[in-house]
C-alpha cells in the first residue's frame, strides 16, 4: 500500500475530513517522525514502533567501476524498531 | 516524541478536535497493522517503506546461561528509509 492509496481510505473512511486535510494528516505523521529524529529525539509509536538514529562509523568503501578506495563518511541512519502489538499480529 | 504529539499536530494543522486527531492517528496505525499483517508492503514516498520478511527456524542460545534453544520460523517487519529520510537526519 503507497502513501496515496492510504490518504485515500482515510478520506473514504473519515467522513469528516476532506480529501485534502487527509492529505494533510498523513503527511503530517510521517513528517513529524521524521522532524523529530533529525532534532536528535527518538519516537515510540505504542502498539506500532519506535524509529530512532543508529550511528555509522567512517569506513573504506571502493568505487565499484574504478576500484578506488575511497572513505565512507560517519553517518546517522534512520532506524525502525517494530513494537511487541506489530511482532505479535505478524505471528498469529 | 509520541503519539499525542503527533495528534496535537494534526490538530494544530487541520483543525479537527484533539479528540478526532487522536482517533485518526489510531486509524491510520491500525490500517496499516493491518496492511502488514497481511504480508502486504507499505511505501510511503519521501520516507521508506516497511516490508514483512519470513525468517526460518534457527537455533539460538540464551545469551546469559549459554543454554541452546530453538527459535521458531516467523514473520519479522523491517524498514528502509527512503534516500530523501537518510539525507534528511544528515542535514546540519
Amino acid at each position: 500500500m503507497t502513501k496515496a492509496q492510504i490518504i485515500e481510505r482515510v478520506a473514504q473512511e473519515v467522513t469528516t475530513l476532506t480529501k485534502r486535510q487527509a492529505e494533510v494528516v498523513v503527511n503530517t505523521i510521517f513528517n513529524s517522525v521524521r522532524n523529530s529524529l533529525q532534532k536528535g529525539d527518538k519516537t515510540e509509536i505504542r502498539g506500532f514502533g519506535s524509529f530512532r538514529l543508529r550511528a555509522r562509523r567512517m569506513k573504506e568503501g571502493r568505487n565499484p567501476k574504478t576500484g578506488a578506495t575511497v572513505a565512507v563518511p560517519a553517518k546517522k541512519v534512520p532506524f525502525f524498531k517494530a513494537g511487541k502489538e506489530l511482532k505479535d499480529l505478524l505471528n498469529q | 516524541m509520541r503519539k499525542a504529539d503527533i495528534a496535537n499536530e494534526i490538530y494544530e494543522k487541520v483543525g479537527v478536535s484533539k479528540k478526532e486527531a487522536s482517533d485518526i492517528v489510531e486509524f491510520i496505525l491500525n490500517l496499516l497493522k493491518a496492511v502488514l499483517q497481511k504480508g502486504e508492503a507499505v511505501k510511503i514516498a519521501g520516507f521508506g517503506n516497511f516490508v514483512v520478511r519470513s525468517k526460518g527456524a534457527r537455533k539460538g542460545r540464551n545469551p546469559r546461561t549459554g543454554e541452546e534453544i530453538g527459535i521458531t520460523p516467523r514473520r519479522v517487519v523491517t524498514f528502509r528509509p527512503s534516500q530523501v529520510f537518510k539525507k534528511y537526519v544528515n542535514q546540519p
